[in-house]
């Protein structure tokens, strides 16, 4: 044997299911540095707080299903949108597009793994840890944070329940988490691209995680720092956010929205590279405009950094600079509308075909278009006056998250999982699960819309009554889209366990390294860099 | 340093970051009930920081070792320091969060609550209150009372800021000592280095003292105390972990780790060293002098 295929025979280990005890299967996923587990590390725990986080709206739906307060008092009401918008941000959707990127960068630029694999492994293991110190808050004496995920002083500062200061740390450690694994993650693209795999070669989701990378080095920083301000205030009698000592509770605004704007973007630059992947795939054409949708994710990223006040309108801020963020505001859905006709155009005069997948991507485009359009409407200034603190707001987050963060990557799992186990999933219950969720989304959400413009403010847990009949409809859909999910969970697991065996191109359409190596892929792949085509 | 040829060294599984994840977990549970008065609040924090440092002290010991047995090529030194140049800047962007408070608060808050931007909310809200900066007199003095009087800048902050200076000059001349095979003058230079900062250290100590005992600039002494406080504080923070830092370099230098196609550590050093040099320039600037 030569050198290198000793080193290899070395470095080949059990596959992860084969037999073991129980220490040994623990040892295994707790100290493993390889990125593959890694990432299905941070799905598994994504997919987990998705149903806790989910478990969390419905209560929430199944207050709003009826005027009055019928299920849980007041006070709990506001921690259950407290912490059901944070676990759906920082445990759901930012652990599955990490995850998404611990699998699939290596494979996609011929690396044998991550820039800096235990490093990555201390990124995973951190989530937990925090995720629980999140959760035990809502256990506490007081009561569990009840101020909006947003933490806005001076609600949070002189008036948040003791469990507020737990909730701080926990911020800080997943600020933690995400700092060390975008480094790792930019590190990685620009130091382990196979040679031949330059810059414009790359996948358009790779592109995608090196702006995210990016971006959450610009924004976690500057979130650790407004919460250590806000553990400040609480406990150390310092005036960051008190006008009595000199501060401004919009400081706080200011410095979190910093924050709170290009993590949007951290959320959704992910989903448009797994679009951008998939429709290609299914399209059986190559991306549209490939140079310009690298160009338009950068300027997303870079405009998202400079337009955080459009949350801020009805706050007082002065003229001059809501019309400054309203324009800029406008303008980034330039790029992002670049995007979206690049994906069309690439769907245009294609072979399509219509797996869950694109199905999935296909409804991210109209869906998320939609949410994007209600965007616009809010970046005008003088309509968000209307708008801030409505329904709409809630009605246009949910749709451009829900179809589409969630949508783009339960597609993306759809469209890779194969690949990771070798499986392929059961493709008629993916297509009962994109159906149900896809009508059960818009029965939810879409009624929000008119909820908003009626005047329902948001994170009320009872309303007037003549928002009763809408306030049912979407309640009716949130619990169709609960109970699809678990059609996923069950094929998920069903497909690992005994789904058909897959080919290593599993798609004809697909292209890419990826899809080059077997499925499942081998434990430690290109650990010698593969040849690359100029 | 291996041949181009020899393949990306991917680390073997290994206990030391889930040790980390259990110290941090430990350190803030731990500083929550501290500051909840719960009795074994600071001896879970003590015990966090513990494990933490001993996580550290594990795991750089295993990526040095790993260094030492020839498993590192060059590409896993542009690892390094490409990881290095990142995690600075996400610190620059930390310490910008606290300049952009320290901006926002002399730019538009004290000011506005003065009325010299718009008489409204002054007129609403104490009236009586004359923006100044510093903040020596806060809006409702009777509740935060704003310190009576500062320190000069040009006392020990500026000795400070020549402190921190020559020490950035000190581990410049320790690195061409390095580079240059000149082992005393990169012993020497490093020494000169860690005792400048860890002067810089004592006399801040000092400053917070006076701060306290005489000049009655506390953290609860309105924004100029909260903003002087956490601006300088983090930065002090930051010179230790430098400074220790540091000293690990200079202890590693005397084992003769490294040489000058294998430094990356101490180049990281000197790197995160000027770092937290030029934050104390920003913080001299706009904090002490301006």
């Amino acid at each position: 044997m030569t050198m290198s295929t000793q080193h290899d025979a070395a470095l080949e280990q059990p596959h992860p299911n084969a037999r073991r005890s129980l220490a040994g299967f623990l040892k295994h996923w707790l100290f493993t540095t390889n990125h593959k587990d890694i990432g299905t590390l941070y799905l598994c725990l994504s997919l987990t707080m998705f149903f806790v986080g989910g478990a969390m709206a419905l209560v929430i739906r199944a207050e709003l299903f009826q005027p009055g307060m019928k299920v849980v008092d007041p006070d709990f009401y506001n921690v259950l949108i407290t912490m059901h918008g944070l676990i759906m941000l920082f445990a759901v959707v930012m652990p599955a597009g990490v995850g998404l990127a611990n699998w699939q960068i290596p494979m996609m630029i011929g690396a044998p793994d991550m820039a800096l694999p235990r490093l990555n492994n201390m990124s995973f293991w951190i989530l937990p840890c925090a995720i629980t110190l999140l959760a035990s808050t809502i256990l506490m004496k007081g009561g569990g944070p009840n101020f909006g995920w947003t933490l806005y002083a001076p609600l949070s500062t002189a008036f948040g329940p003791p469990s507020t200061d737990f909730l701080i740390f926990s911020v800080h450690m997943l600020g933690i988490s995400s700092i060390l694994g975008s480094i790792n993650i930019i590190v990685t693209i620009i130091n382990m691209r196979a040679p031949g795999m330059t810059w414009m070669k790359l996948p358009m989701f790779v592109w995608t995680w090196l702006v995210t990378a990016f971006l959450l080095l610009c924004i976690m920083p500057v979130l650790a720092g407004a919460v250590t301000m806000m553990l400040a205030d609480r406990n150390f009698g310092t005036t960051f956010f008190d006008a009595a000592g000199g501060g401004d509770p919009l400081l706080y605004q200011h410095l979190f929205w910093f924050f709170g704007h290009p993590e949007v973007y951290v959320l959704i630059l992910p989903a448009f590279g797994v679009i951008s992947q998939i429709i290609p795939t299914f399209s059986r054409k190559k991306l549209f405009g490939y140079g310009l949708m690298v160009i338009a994710t950068a300027a997303i990223a870079f405009l998202s950094l400079t337009v955080w006040a459009h949350h801020m309108f009805t706050t007082g801020v002065p003229l001059g600079a809501e019309l400054y963020f309203m324009y800029a505001t406008m303008l980034i859905a330039v790029p992002t509308g670049i995007k979206v006709f690049n994906w069309v155009a690439t769907m245009y005069r294609g072979s399509l075909s219509f797996e869950t997948p694109m199905l999935f991507a296909i409804a991210f485009i109209f869906l998320f278009t939609l949410g994007g359009f209600t965007g616009v409407m809010m970046a005008i200034a003088p309509s968000d006056y209307q708008y801030h603190d409505s329904y709409f707001i809630v009605a246009h987050f949910h749709y451009v998250l829900v179809p589409g963060a969630i949508f783009a990557f339960l597609g993306a799992i759809y469209y890779w999982l194969p690949k990771w186990c070798g499986r392929m999933y059961d493709e008629r219950l993916g297509q009962w699960h994109f159906w149900l969720t896809f009508i059960a989304t818009n029965v939810t959400f879409f009624p929000m819309h008119f909820l908003g413009l009626a005047g329902m403010p948001r994170r009320i847990p009872d309303y007037a009554l003549q928002f009763s009949n809408f306030n049912a409809v979407a309640s009716v859909g949130a619990f169709i889209f609960g109970f699809a999910q678990l059609i996923f969970l069950y094929n998920v697991i069903h497909t690992i366990r005994s789904g058909k065996k897959a080919t290593a191109q599993v798609w004809d359409g697909a292209e890419g390294l990826e899809w080059t190596l077997s499925s499942p892929p081998p434990y430690h792949s290109f650990q010698t860099p593969p040849k690359i085509a100029p | 340093m291996a041949h181009a040829q020899s393949k990306y060294f991917v680390p073997k599984p290994s206990y030391w970051p889930l040790l980390g994840c259990i110290g941090l977990l430990t350190f803030f549970v731990g500083a929550a009930h501290w500051l909840h008065h719960v009795w074994y609040g600071p001896y879970l924090l003590f015990l966090g920081a513990t494990i933490v440092i001993m996580m550290m002290i594990g795991w750089f010991g295993r990526v040095i070792h790993e260094n030492r047995t020839g498993l590192h090529n060059d590409q896993v030194d542009h690892s390094f320091r490409w990881g290095m140049m990142w995690f600075i800047y996400s610190e620059v962007l930390f310490f910008a969060c606290f300049f952009g408070a320290l901006f926002y608060t002399r730019l538009w808050s004290v000011p506005e609550l003065g009325g010299e931007l718009h008489p409204i909310t002054h007129i609403l809200l104490w009236s009586d209150f004359t923006a100044q900066w510093p903040l020596m007199r806060t809006p409702d003095n009777s509740e935060f009372t704003g310190p009576a009087s500062l320190s000069s800048p040009w006392g020990i902050p500026a000795l400070n800021t020549l402190l921190l200076l020559s020490s950035g000059v000190a581990v410049t001349i320790a690195h061409w000592g390095l580079r240059h095979g000149k082992r005393a003058v990169l012993i020497g230079g490093l020494i000169i280095s860690i005792l400048l900062g860890a002067t810089f250290l004592f006399c801040q100590g000092m400053e917070y003292h006076a701060a306290y005992t005489e000049h009655g600039l506390t953290l609860d002494a309105g924004s100029y105390g909260s903003l002087f406080f956490i601006l300088t504080g983090f930065h002090g923070a930051h010179v230790t972990i430098g400074a220790t830092f540091l000293t690990i370099i200079l202890m590693r230098s005397l084992a003769g780790h490294f040489t000058a196609d294998n430094q990356f550590a101490f180049e990281a050093g000197t790197w995160y060293w000027h770092f937290v040099d030029v934050v104390w320039l920003m913080l001299f600037i706009f904090v002490y002098w301006l």
